[in-house]
């Protein structure tokens, strides 16, 4: 089903193209911690995610005891990927019959925000084709991003990688807003992680704990606060909308 | 400072494992819905916590000086607050630092 595979391959155009700038980003922060060009791009098509990459990368250079580093590497992506466990909980249910256990295997790879959010809106089931196809832009955006921002990163301007450094930042934030406007809750929890997180950081004996900890402690904290407060009756993945 | 290879691998290996592990079991091995309400709500909140907790206040320390990554960040909420997509509001950032910078090396 040629038809199947080149929707999808349109609809991962935009998800692929938005994946250039911000991985541009990654890639120049990678080889300004000291990483090579090779290693940047391997993190990146080994990983494919954002916001564990970026954690992921601060792990790796802190120069902590690789036995403390990898406990701390191991909790962090834990921790900060836990969402997309949700997402492929939710999204389970929306495959189709050709989607058998070693297709699923092969697709949850690149499950991230945004391939979510645009295979979950489709309004019918999903086929293997379609999804196979979807993969497609998102990956190369996100290692071509990778590969051009860890080779340029460092004969670009520090006027020019400044700017860029906040771009990933700035997809954050346009991740969390909208949701945190829509449903008070998600505003709550976010507040109290920032909360957290600023403690960590300018507080004296707390600011020497390192920052994967910190996001694991302000993720908990903040999390499980919201589910006692405000616990989730519908299908919480159903409501989740993540903009591509 | 630099990483040794082997360093690297190791750190890689575990990184790309555990994330990938999330993302295939969930999807693989569970056909049915979680019913927890507790688990349930803490999931939905997760990924709110992990991305507001990483990005204040580290976005501020993201452009070499604080003045300059405020802009970007007041012009990043506002851009999304109006709902405007990542990409766009990436970029926004990015020229409102750009500007910021500019105007300071005038001033």
């Amino acid at each position: 089903m040629k038809k199947l595979f080149m929707k999808g391959v349109k609809h991962g155009l935009p998800i692929g193209l938005g994946y250039l700038s911000v991985s541009f980003a990654f890639g120049a922060q990678c080889t300004g911690s000291g990483l090579t060009v090779l290693q940047a791009l391997l993190i990146s098509m080994t990983n494919l995610t954002s916001a564990g990459q970026l954690a992921g990368l601060s792990v790796m250079v802190s120069g902590a005891a690789l036995q403390t580093g990898l406990i701390e590497m191991a909790l962090t992506q834990f921790i900060i990927n836990l969402r997309y466990a949700l997402m492929g909980l939710s999204l389970s249910q929306k495959l189709g019959l050709t989607m058998n256990t070693p297709r699923r295997m092969f697709f949850s790879f690149a499950n991230t925000d945004e391939i979510f959010a645009v295979a979950a809106s489709q309004p019918e089931k999903l086929h293997h084709h379609y999804l196979y196809g979807l993969m497609v832009m998102p990956y190369i955006g996100w290692s071509l991003g990778t590969l051009l921002g860890a080779a340029a990163g460092a004969i670009l301007p520090v006027f020019v990688t400044n700017a860029l450094g906040i771009a990933i930042y700035g997809m954050f934030i346009a991740i969390v807003i909208p949701p945190a406007r829509r449903e008070k809750p998600i505003a709550v929890v976010a507040l109290i992680a920032i909360a957290i997180s600023v403690a960590f950081r300018y507080l004296p004996g707390l600011n020497t704990v390192s920052g994967g900890f910190v996001v694991i402690i302000c993720a908990v904290v903040a999390a499980a606060i919201g589910a006692l407060l405000f616990p989730v009756r519908e299908n919480a993945a159903d409501s989740k909308e993540v903009e591509a | 400072m630099t990483l040794t290879w082997p360093t690297y691998f190791i750190y890689l290996a575990v990184m790309a494992g555990v994330t990938y592990l999330i993302r295939m079991l969930p999807l693989t091995v569970f056909r049915r819905e979680i019913r927890s309400v507790f688990i349930k709500s803490f999931l939905h909140y997760v990924p709110y916590a992990v991305l507001a907790a990483m990005t204040i206040p580290a976005v501020l320390e993201s452009t070499g000086d604080v003045r300059t990554a405020a802009a970007g960040t007041l012009v990043a909420v506002v851009m999304a607050w109006r709902g405007h997509g990542l990409l766009t509001v990436a970029i926004a950032a990015c020229c409102a630092v750009a500007a910021a910078q500019g105007l300071l090396m005038l001033i």
